[in-house]
């Protein structure tokens, strides 16, 4: 993690506003909080305001404070403190690349390195056709199914060099490749098949009374 | 109120519980180190440095953060036990100081804070010595912007946040925050625009380390060479206490000194920063106009041409004006000399202000530290903000304590707190005289309602008609309640917020026209008539200098401000730095301010000016010392001998409201509004001041633009 900037304003757009759907969730979040507490929607806010454009922008930053009464820096804090707010422009598929150990251990090196050689060698940073993006994020969570990525709300797991690079040919070509494991395992089972609670009857049979 | 026992370094104790530990570990005596806690903020936490031992809990308590309530006897029922200078607690401290000190650099030699830092002191009272596990590189954190009068070194920073928390909480201004979080996190303002607050220069005090310095003050003096001289401000009418840091003849920077009753620990930037303007634009010699231009003189001439000029004029066509700084004893002395000369034509009211008469009736009754009692408050034709900051933050700090209703009648500016707007009009304050406004209702419900009238709006021509107005309102809705103090369950409504430092002790005085005699505006109207041919300026630079026709000025003061540039004989005078002087504050408290350096050149104070010219024109004045002036003064006015102090207001019996102000038609073209138009620039001093001109280009200029795009 390194220190968290907004945009410079060359890159920043000239206004933000919410589009309809937006507004439909934005009213949602609202209405959560009692009034006089509405600033407590603003990581709601930001991030509904991050799956519209896919960054947050300065202009954004200052709809949410206006819209939720807060002073603008309050809402620069939050945006600067949660490095999933991305404060720069990106493509329209973003791929998160977990490093963290596990995914280090199943060489999520190969991932990035795919990634380097396929989208651009610098994290953050738009591809020409502004379709892809990557960055290095920490822990995603999907240990056993290490190495992932996230995009958007999909994981995609158990990756290699491979495979990551059929991923970005099918999202530069803007499909939405079939998210979760790329060899074919459903959750979180050994890769090796299962191996423990096989027996097809336990799972027909009703629960005996006891 | 429910108290417990504790056993605080073997001393047992019964605290209230509504005390933080850190403040019942302090009533034993024992001495907490501190970095974010603060008693005017709320309490952050994050230092970490306040660790205490409460014996039994398996880690270290921040002291701050743990209320007395919070803390439950041990199980056979003995009293908790806190240890403030145990093994554990001198460890954990020492861990806390080491942690603070792995980022922070090492350049003391060269920071400004270097002598009065926290950090600094801390580290060798509670850190270890020579010790350094930490061999990686430094954090290094980029320098921001904070506007005119604050310098960042953000390098230096410990984020202990208290420059945001005084943003957010005091000035309420909430433009500073912390970006980024852990090893990166940040104290910036909002995309590096400057703090807009009058008040900004507190957080340079606030800074316990030298992340935030003062600018204009940067590397010029260390604090170990300077002097301190406790003394009064005059830059406003409220009185803050100030500290006055002088080297030699200069004074080098002026800081706030606490005072409950008037500022707290606040001070205002023109305060704090207008003290550069002492140093330029000085009269240091007399001068006397020759054939059109200034020339300089002695004093002996300078007073020969007075004495000459007197010989020749008829009382009647001589007048006296008082300028906004005067103290107490030069106006005495200014008004008895005129009162030897038979001159009736004396006015202390430059921007006409309609007041006068009852002391009540122009005092601020409710006091400053009475504000946090109201609960309604009517704010007319003032500025707050800027024509007294450190009473707005107290208004705000009653807003944040009760939700105090508080309304404007010609409030434009924000105030850092909800203003209701009821309009600009004069027919608005009609209706709440009337009784037909519903905030005149909220004014009668309420237990303690306020009335706050800006010298702006009696300024005006139907000025008198509107005091009488406001006489009526705080009559009519009981503001005026028992006699005594606000603390002795007193309560008086009424208030004047004056915008100069002399006016109190001026009207206190009687420094009005006599029987016959010319106002401000007929003082000037007579010179351009031919009917005034003398006026004595006692630094008075804010009424119409110009337009004074050919009467014979005489100016009196330390600036060459629009006074000076206008007058025929020039005797320097000091400045308040320079001399020892009582100055009543608008709540009508006497206090004093001290002489830190000497007035320059052959300026002199400026009661003896008059004395030595009353001698000239053999009127001589019966005080040969300051002790026998204010023995004088103590004889007009007998409040003048109880410094600090105020007079208890006496009930609503004591004055005769009715006879406040005078009826007459209002001007309902002229909506009611402050007449400042620039904080930084209203008197001589702050406009002598670069750091002030500065400020002005900044923020007032600057907002004027933006609001003009």
């Amino acid at each position: 993690m390194s220190v968290r900037r907004l945009a410079p304003p060359e890159l920043q757009p000239a206004s933000f506003a919410f589009n309809a759907e937006s507004e439909a969730r934005v009213a949602k979040e609202i209405v959560k909080y009692p009034p006089g507490r509405q600033a407590s929607a603003v990581i709601s806010l930001l991030w509904i305001g991050q799956e519209q454009e896919g960054w947050v922008s300065h202009p954004m930053i200052e709809v949410v404070g206006k819209r939720l009464d807060m002073a603008f820096i309050r809402v620069l804090e939050v945006a600067t403190f949660y490095t999933m707010f991305n404060l720069v422009p990106v493509g329209k598929f973003h791929l998160q690349v977990c490093t963290t150990p596990p995914c280090t251990l199943r060489n999520s090196d190969a991932v990035m390195e795919a990634c380097k050689k396929h989208i651009g060698p610098s994290q953050m940073t738009p591809s020409a056709d502004g379709m892809l993006s990557w960055t290095e994020v920490e822990c995603l969570g999907a240990c056993t199914n290490a190495p992932v990525f996230q995009v958007g709300r999909d994981f995609y797991e158990d990756l290699d060099a491979e495979t990551t690079v059929k991923l970005i040919e099918a999202f530069r070509r803007g499909e939405k490749p079939k998210p979760g494991s790329q060899i074919g395992r459903v959750s979180s089972e050994a890769v090796t098949g299962p191996n423990t609670l096989t027996d097809p009857a336990i799972y027909s049979k009703k629960p005996e009374t006891a | 109120m429910p108290t417990r026992k504790l056993i605080i370094d073997g001393q047992e104790i019964e605290a209230d519980d509504n005390l933080t530990l850190l403040q019942a570990c302090e009533s034993t005596g024992a001495e907490i180190p501190r970095f974010c806690y603060h008693e005017r903020l709320s309490v952050a936490g994050n230092c970490r440095m306040c660790l205490v031992e409460w014996v039994g809990a398996p880690k270290p308590q921040a002291s701050c953060a743990l209320q007395v309530r919070d803390i439950f006897p041990n199980k056979d029922g003995t009293p908790a036990k806190i240890n403030t200078n145990s093994p554990i607690a001198r460890k954990a401290r020492e861990g806390v100081m080491e942690f603070l000190l792995i980022n922070h650099p090492l350049d003391c030699p060269i920071c400004d804070q270097g002598g009065e830092c926290d950090l600094q002191d801390q580290a060798m009272g509670y850190g270890r010595a020579a010790f350094n596990r930490f061999h990686e590189q430094k954090r290094a954190v980029e320098e921001k912007y904070m506007g005119p009068l604050v310098k960042t070194v953000m390098t230096r920073c410990i984020q202990c946040t208290r420059c945001i928390r005084f943003a957010t909480e005091v000035a309420g201004v909430p433009d500073l925050g912390a970006t980024g979080r852990g090893e990166d996190m940040e104290i910036t303002t909002y995309l590096e625009k400057a703090f807009a607050s009058e008040l900004s220069g507190n957080i340079v005090d606030l800074c316990p380390v030298g992340a935030l310095t003062s600018k204009p003050y940067t590397f010029t003096a260390r604090p170990w060479e300077l002097r301190h001289t406790d003394s009064v401000d005059v830059m406003d009418a409220q009185g803050c206490a100030i500290r006055i840091d002088s080297r030699g003849p200069q004074v080098m920077r002026v800081l706030p000194r606490l005072n409950e009753d008037v500022n707290e620990e606040w001070i205002g930037d023109k305060t704090r920063h207008a003290c550069d303007g002492l140093l330029r634009q000085r009269l240091d010699r007399p001068y006397i106009r020759k054939s059109g231009k200034l020339q300089p003189a002695t004093w002996s001439e300078a007073f020969a041409a007075i004495a000459a000029k007197l010989a020749t004029t008829v009382p009647e066509k001589m007048a006296a004006i008082v300028g906004d700084l005067a103290a107490a004893e030069e106006i005495k002395a200014l008004k008895d000399l005129m009162a030897a000369l038979g001159v009736k034509n004396i006015d202390c009211r430059q921007d006409g202000a309609k007041l006068g008469g009852a002391r009540q009736s122009y005092l601020f009754n409710t006091t400053i530290a009475g504000v946090e009692a109201a609960d309604a408050i009517l704010i007319v034709g003032a500025n707050p903000r800027w024509e007294a900051p450190v009473l707005n933050a107290r208004i705000r700090k009653a807003w944040l304590a009760s939700g105090v209703k508080i309304a404007g009648i010609g409030v434009t500016m924000d105030q850092t707190y909800p203003v209701t707007d009821l309009g600009a009009g004069t027919d608005m304050l009609e209706q709440i005289a009337a009784g037909t406004h519903a905030f005149a209702q909220i004014l009668r419900d309420a237990k303690r309602p306020m009335l706050i009238l800006g010298t702006s709006a009696i300024s005006r021509a139907d000025g008198a008609a509107i005091l009488k107005l406001a006489a009526k309102i705080a009559a009519d809705t009981g503001m005026i309640g028992p006699a005594g103090s606000a603390a002795e369950g007193g309560w008086n409504g009424f208030n004047v917020l004056h915008t100069a430092a002399s006016r109190v002790a001026a009207l206190d005085l009687g420094f009005v026209p006599g029987e016959a005699g010319r106002d401000v505006a007929a003082i000037v109207d007579g010179a351009q008539k031919g009917e005034i041919e003398f006026i004595y300026s006692l630094g008075a630079d804010e009424f119409d200098v110009g337009h004074l026709g050919r009467a014979f000025v005489v100016y009196q003061g330390s600036h060459g401000d629009a006074g000076a540039h206008n007058a025929d004989v020039i005797l320097p005078g000091a400045a308040y730095t320079e001399k020892e002087g009582l100055y009543v504050n608008f709540e009508g408290r006497v206090q004093p301010a001290h002489r830190a350096v000497f007035p320059p050149g052959e300026a002199k104070e400026d009661w003896t000016i008059l004395r030595a010219l009353s001698d000239v024109l053999g009127k001589r004045l019966p005080y040969d010392t300051l002790d026998a002036l204010r023995a004088a003064l103590v004889a007009d006015a007998p409040h003048f001998a109880d410094h600090h102090e105020l007079v208890p207001h006496g009930g609503a019996s004591a004055t005769d409201w009715a006879a406040v102000g005078a009826a007459g038609p209002l001007d309902t073209s002229r909506p009611l509004g402050s007449t400042m138009t620039d904080f930084y620039l209203t008197n001589p001093i702050a406009r002598a001041s670069a750091t002030m001109a500065e400020c002005s280009r900044e923020f007032v200029a600057g907002s004027a633009k933006m609001a003009a795009e």
